[in-house]
């Protein structure tokens, strides 16, 4: 079950076997369906929470009171996603406050350098909630690492490769042994070079329809467009270049869409319950995402308990295999034969409102003061905020 | 135990969940291979509760990409927001204070629907500019912005289902209003000379053919948003004459009519007719927005109206924002502020229209004569609305024409601000603009897409404050 505590941070312990801290470790070391110990423990209870119950000596840290302990949300920046950044940021800092953390916040510009390095206003620890590129390529974490700064969340080498959709689904293919339906990833240049028409014609051959185009990097669903005639892909190209340079041409897969999300707290992996997403017209866009209302999550998502259990593992093993930490979000479609296709695995979650993971942490049972609290004692127990090397 | 509901599990994100230090509890999940029992969550408890005119009320990735263009990085061609750098804040904030210690048990008391009567004065010698002479403070009534006199008029004249013209491009803050009262905005043509009479003329007959209750039209005579176009002054009299004929009440909008660029000014239709006009005017685009002072006159039985629909909306305007004009007006030489400024926007229009012939020569475009926007048609077969995300990259931000249609049409165009950006800015921020287009073009011109499928006609874009 998880183990989650409610200890005060006066009686905090340390994991000094922090998780995820030396970049690619983890690659190879875990396989779907056959997960190490910890996620066969993990998943044992479909459809709940589930944690490693491996306890591991920590050795005593005592950790400053929270109203003493600065968090730095950095949110905002200049992608398609600031708006986003901004609601989850806020979010995040609202829960942290009310369990007493002294909660600060900064846009990602030119004076965030200055704020960071100034003794009198250092932060203690940096959150960075920034969505879209800059924040989930990986820049940020290397910024924030150069500057010796603990944070919450996957290391830049590990963002990098989660942040490349084409990248992460051959890894997790690859050294997890994940499904993840057939795909290619031509830029708006192949096009240009080798005609269009003949290109689309090699597609639809090559991958039949129907099919799913999404900027290779990018997130809320921007720039994709569901494809079910070939008439459609010249303006479903265009609508991807609007957002990035190259396209992930994939082959659309009918099923249940499902989320789940993993979070590491002193370093055992506690991973929700799947959570199914029904949308009204069958796609999740932008709309979907943020209107509250119209779209219908069910949790655990309305599948048999195996499903489920192997929806986790999968999740799991996506998170150990790219290196993620703290905190990722791996969304699937289950397809009719009852096996998670890998979609992407996202190192900074939405955390507003209407977004899967804080919905599936409060449907699981948990408080979201607390559990974020705990993960950002869970990061400050170990020794981060080390130079750059 | 997990909430059995998902309503309720959403409420305990909102309000419990930040409040109450909880552990996580047991969970009732099966731990057999049969499916646990599964919840639904439907994080809004109130969907399917709302009324039909807030169903277009609704996220929008053109609304989120906006959010960016208040970095510093991005040059905005979006806003409509006049320049303030210039105000006397310093001297006017020493009269603020005086003001307060005087009549500051006034200043933050409620005040009448109708507005303060001292404002309701001083906005005569305003309208006085532009001909209309035989106001008094009787016929006018101060609102929260335009947009609040726009909710009103709406509010006491239509119902669902009747009919509104409105020139299109339409004015997109008009959109919202007239369509959160479900009326349907039937549009009417534009030229460079404005409205034209024979375009309104045949719209008012053919809706009547269908039944329609026509109620009043919208216009926005002098340097149109977006069109920038002015009504010319042969045509005034003209269609004052149609909606006379016809029964039909003008709405005569006129925010942008002192900031004509050589000081020129235009008579309004309201100094031709007293009886069949609504007139709208406002402090936003010529002194300070963020005070959300407009006013408005009417004939007697609709100014009654207005004044108790106002009173139901919003009770009254906020009386610190009327002593705060007032006090303005009253110690200031406004007229030579607003002039200084026209000459800064003339500056600023010049600015546009060189970098649009330098950068964008293929596109075509009318050169404004006051006011705020240049309504910029781009090639062929380009879509504004899409290009939109690109020009986010390339930190450069414009209105996609899209939003000032209700019927999907406006992705041939865009609207482009020079009011608040310096010159520099402007001429920087249209070279990025051309870079996108010329991008967006060849992708168009590779995949040979163009003549894209039109947008949901019933789904206004609401943009924010900023953009109006």
């Amino acid at each position: 079950m998880a183990t989650i505590k409610d200890n005060p941070p006066s009686e905090a312990t340390a994991d000094s076997d922090s998780l995820g801290d030396e970049g690619e470790a983890h690659a190879g070391q875990v396989a779907a369906g056959k997960t190490g110990t910890s996620t066969g423990n993990a998943a044992g209870k479909a459809g709940a929470a589930t944690s490693a119950t491996s306890s591991k000596a920590a050795a005593s840290v005592t950790l400053r009171p929270r109203n003493e302990t600065s968090v730095l949300i950095i949110c905002g920046g200049l992608s398609h996603e600031r708006d986003i950044s901004i609601s989850s940021g806020h979010r995040v800092g609202g829960f942290l406050e009310d369990a007493g953390w002294q909660v600060r916040y900064h846009d990602m510009d030119s004076e965030l350098l200055q704020y960071l390095s100034d003794p009198a206003t250092r932060p203690d620890i940096v959150w960075p909630l920034l969505h879209g590129a800059n924040g989930e390529d990986g820049s940020i974490r290397d910024i924030l690492e150069m500057e010796g700064l603990p944070y919450i969340g996957s290391r830049a080498k590990a963002s990098r490769t989660a942040w490349s959709k084409p990248i992460a689904k051959n890894v997790v293919r690859k050294l997890a042994g994940l499904s993840t339906s057939h795909s290619v990833t031509l830029p708006e240049s192949m096009f240009r070079e080798l005609g269009v028409g003949k290109v689309i014609d090699l597609l639809v051959d090559s991958l039949g329809l129907p099919l799913f185009i999404k900027p290779t990097m990018g997130g809320s669903a921007l720039g994709c467009t569901l494809v079910t005639d070939a008439k459609q892909l010249p303006q479903a190209m265009v609508s991807c270049f609007a957002y990035g340079e190259v396209a992930l041409v994939e082959r659309a897969i009918s099923g249940t869409e499902v989320s789940v999300s993993v979070l590491d707290i002193d370093g055992e992996p506690l991973v929700l319950p799947p959570l199914e997403i029904v949308t009204p017209n069958g796609t999740y866009d932008y709309d979907a995402r943020y209107t509250p209302g119209p779209t219908d999550f069910y949790v655990p998502a309305r599948l048999p308990a195996t499903v489920l259990k192997a929806t986790q593992d999968a999740a799991l093993a996506a998170h150990r295999t790219l290196s993620l930490r703290d905190l990722s979000r791996t969304d699937f479609i289950v397809d009719a034969d009852g096996i998670p296709q890998f979609l992407e695995s996202n190192v900074t979650p939405g955390m507003t409102d209407t977004s899967l993971l804080p919905q599936a942490a409060v449907a699981a049972g948990y408080d979201l003061s607390d559990l974020y609290s705990q993960l950002v004692e869970s990061v400050l127990r170990q020794d981060r905020a080390q130079p750059h090397r | 135990m997990p909430s059995a509901h998902g309503q309720h599990a959403f409420s305990r994100i909102t309000t419990s969940t930040r409040r109450a230090r909880i552990v996580k509890k047991g969970s009732s999940m099966s731990e057999t291979d049969t499916p646990p029992s599964s919840k639904v969550i439907r994080n809004d408890p109130w969907y399917g509760s709302y009324a039909a005119r807030a169903e277009a009320m609704r996220a929008s990735e053109i609304r989120a990409l906006f959010a960016v263009a208040s970095r510093p990085e991005v040059v905005s061609l979006a806003g409509g927001m006049p320049y303030l750098e210039y105000m006397p804040f310093k001297e006017l904030s020493e009269l603020i204070a005086k003001m307060m210690v005087e009549k500051g048990d006034v200043a933050w008391q409620y005040g009448s629907a109708q507005g303060d009567p001292h404002l309701r004065e001083d906005v005569l010698q305003i309208m006085e500019l532009e001909g209309i002479t035989d106001a008094q403070p009787d016929d006018v009534v101060i609102t929260n912005g335009s947009q609040n006199a726009l909710d009103l008029i709406t509010r006491i004249m239509c119902d669902p289902g009747d009919v509104v013209l409105s020139e299109a491009p339409n004015y997109v803050g008009a959109l919202g209003a007239f369509q959160s009262f479900q009326v349907e905005v039937v549009n009417v043509m534009l030229d460079e000379n404005g409205l034209i009479p024979e375009s309104l003329e045949q719209t008012i007959v053919e809706q009547r053919k269908l039944g329609k209750k026509v109620k009043f039209l919208y216009t926005v005579p002098n340097f149109h948003n977006p069109a920038g176009v002015t009504l010319s002054v042969e045509r005034r009299p003209r269609v004052l004459e149609i909606a006379r004929k016809y029964h039909v009440l003008i709405v005569e909008d006129n925010p942008y009519g002192l900031l004509g660029f050589d000081g020129q000014t235009y008579p309004a239709m309201r100094s031709m007719d007293n009886q069949n006009v609504v007139y709208l005017s406002s402090f936003s685009k010529i002194i300070a927005p963020g005070m959300r002072i407009a006013w408005m006159v009417a004939p007697p039985g609709i100014r009654q109206k207005l004044v108790l629909a106002n009173e139901a909306s919003v009770l009254c305007p906020p009386n610190m924002s009327q002593f705060t004009i007032a006090t303005y007006l009253d110690n200031f030489d406004w007229k030579k502020q607003i002039n200084d400024y026209r000459g800064m926007y003339k500056k600023r229009c010049d600015t546009m229209d060189a970098a649009l012939h330098e950068y964008l020569p293929y596109c075509s475009w009318n050169k404004p004569k006051g006011g705020f926007y240049i309504w910029l048609k781009i090639p062929e077969g380009l879509d504004s609305r899409a290009m939109l995300p690109r020009a986010v990259t390339a930190k450069v931000a414009y209105v996609a024409g899209t939003g000032f249609y209700n019927n999907g049409e406006g992705r041939d165009h865009m609207r482009l601000s020079f009011c608040y950006p310096t010159p520099d800015r402007i001429h920087e921020g249209i070279r990025r603009l051309a870079s996108v287009i010329d991008a967006e073009r060849e992708t168009i011109e590779l995949f040979g897409t163009g003549g894209v499928p039109d947008a949901d006609p019933r789904d206004p874009e609401y943009p924010g404050p900023q953009v109006q």
